[in-house]
């Protein structure tokens, strides 16, 4: 009801200028910060998959510095903000050009300062999204694994396989269909949690949007276009997931309810069939 | 002649459970052996000891001569890495009560994946020993099967192939037929007979009376972690000498 009347008063408040909205949606700047975020999303997830599953594997390790490293891990990065993370990292990036500097006493090494400054954010918010969502897809990958019978790790003993080569080639394929749906909840968030790299300056969606509106103040205008794009976004991540969530629920319950699409389309089928 | 399997005073426990009390007994090479005995008798850790998958907490266990799982220098045993440990379980098939196939592969998969990343056989080699072994087991039609598309007894008789695959010179059969239905217990019990036929040394957990009395040699009855009574299948069967045994097998016979 609250947001149909936010609805209903943004639609008709001139004030709103939804004009400027359409004119800012396909902005250049604006579709370089989509790219971006979307690029920001891909790497970091595919940084905290390997990573998490790695951490995953190292936290079931018999060894007990193996698996005590990973717990450490898994407790750092969970136990602190991820802002508090990426502010770290982009402290710890922005030194390194110093250190650079501090040994040909200045010169040539500053006209590559400036590279720096557009890749050094960067870099740092692909470590600090990448490597806080490691923590979480660990935790993810573990349940996973743990989800798959012992007996298939012990037949695999048993034909003289050993852990590594279990964990490759039998445990983690089946762990797959338990790791994989929230997964994509994963990427999700992760699209939503990229914005935090606007603070580190990173030129994604929501900063290309400041950036436009400090200029000419379209404050709201300029959030409404960053937000209908993130909606864009995750609605296509949504209904992607919805197809992912089916095809690993397959084995487990044999009649699957139809997609809407198919509910669709046989209503349709079904009109066509009365006339 | 060397003796395949040979166990002295060994003992388990899970935690204060004590499961095995001092086990000691001896297979030949070729030679049939079923295991008997009530459920939580010890049975099946008993068989998993023999390749480790269990770590036993006393006595002394040998396959083939090797100590399982430790190396002995001077009076002190040291616990095998893990690869010497694969190395040997790599020698000893085992085939259990729920199958445990790889579920994502295919059975020509399940079959060649343990020659071909364990032993290095190139794929043609390990794809022709395929054939050859379901086509022994009958399931040579079965080949691009899954799992999920097999009965139960199908299922047991590539998990037999699964194991034979890896040539071991032991072979050890934890309940094969439990969890079979009826009518699918004969199949796997015939590819059993023929391997037994065939020389293969076997430990054979199994409530499969006929079976032991037929395809054994050698009869083990144990009970609450110790062997009571053992001897030759059809003496032990007719003949029971304990009362222990006399009771499991008046219930079971
Ligand atoms: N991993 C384990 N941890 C704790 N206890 C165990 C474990 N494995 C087995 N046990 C216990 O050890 C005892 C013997 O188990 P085991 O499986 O060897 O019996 P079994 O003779 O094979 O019985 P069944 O005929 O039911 O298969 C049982 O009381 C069981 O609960
Ligand atoms: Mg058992």
């Amino acid at each position: 009801m609250i947001a149909a009347a936010l609805i209903y008063s943004g639609a008709n408040n001139s004030r709103f200028q939804w004009g400027v909205v359409g004119d800012f949606l396909f902005d250049s700047r604006i579709l370089r910060g989509v790219r971006i975020t979307i690029e920001l999303t891909v790497i970091a997830m595919v940084i905290g998959i390997v990573f998490g599953v790695i951490l995953a594997v190292m936290r079931l390790s018999p060894n007990p510095l193996v698996s005590g490293a990973s717990w450490l891990y898994i407790w750092f990065f969970r136990g602190t903000p991820v802002l508090v993370q990426l502010l770290f990292w982009y402290y710890i990036s922005a030194l390194y050009p110093k250190l650079s500097i501090g040994i040909p006493f200045g010169g040539p090494v500053i006209a590559s300062a400036n590279a720096n400054d557009l890749i050094k954010p960067l870099t740092a918010a692909i470590l600090g999204l990448g490597l806080n969502e490691a923590a979480y897809m660990a935790e993810i990958a573990r349940a996973g694994i743990l989800s798959v019978d012992e007996g298939q790790t012990e037949a695999a003993q048993s034909l003289g396989m050993q852990r590594l080569q279990i964990m490759r080639r039998i445990v983690l394929p089946q762990a797959m269909r338990v790791i994989i749906p929230p997964t994509g909840n994963e990427t999700i968030s992760m699209l939503k949690t990229s914005a935090l790299a606007s603070v580190i300056t990173v030129t994604e969606l929501l900063y290309s949007a400041q950036l436009i509106y400090s200029v000419n103040y379209k404050t709201i205008q300029l959030l409404i276009v960053a937000s209908i794009w993130y909606l864009a976004m995750t609605t296509i991540l949504s209904i992607g997931q919805y197809y992912v969530e089916r095809h690993y629920a397959r084995g487990s319950s044999r009649d699957l309810p139809p997609t809407p699409l198919q509910k669709i389309r046989w209503a349709v089928l079904a009109r066509r069939e009365w006339n | 002649m060397e003796l395949m399997v040979k166990a002295e005073g060994v003992h388990k426990s899970f935690g204060r459970l004590e499961v095995l009390k001092g086990i000691t007994l001896e297979v030949k090479p070729g030679e049939v052996m079923c295991v008997l005995g009530p459920s939580g008798s010890g049975k099946s850790t008993f068989l998993r000891c023999i390749n480790h998958l269990e770590k036993i907490d006393a006595g002394r266990l040998y396959v083939d001569g090797e100590l399982v799982g430790y190396q002995q220098r001077g009076d002190k045993l040291y616990e095998l890495r893990e690869s010497e440990v694969a190395k040997e379980r790599a020698q000893i098939g085992m085939v259990f009560q729920r199958f445990n196939l790889f579920p994502h592969m295919n059975v020509l998969h399940n079959v060649i994946e343990a020659p071909t990343r364990v032993k290095g056989v190139r794929s043609e080699q390990a794809v022709r020993k395929a054939r050859e072994l379901l086509d022994r087991v009958g399931l040579a039609d079965k080949i691009d099967s899954y799992p999920a598309q097999l009965s139960g007894g199908q299922q047991q008789r590539v998990a037999i192939a699964r194991a034979l695959a890896m040539e071991p010179k032991l072979m050890l059969f934890d309940e094969p037929t439990s969890a079979l239905d009826p009518e699918l217990v004969g199949d796997v019990l015939d590819a059993m007979r023929q391997l037994a036929r065939d020389g293969m040394t076997m430990v054979v957990v199994t409530h499969e009376i006929g079976f032991a009395r037929e395809a054994g040699d050698t009869l083990v009855f144990m009970d609450e972690g110790v062997v009571v009574e053992q001897g030759e299948p059809r003496e032990v069967l007719s003949n029971p000498k304990h009362e222990r045994t006399q009771a499991f097998l008046s219930k079971v016979l």
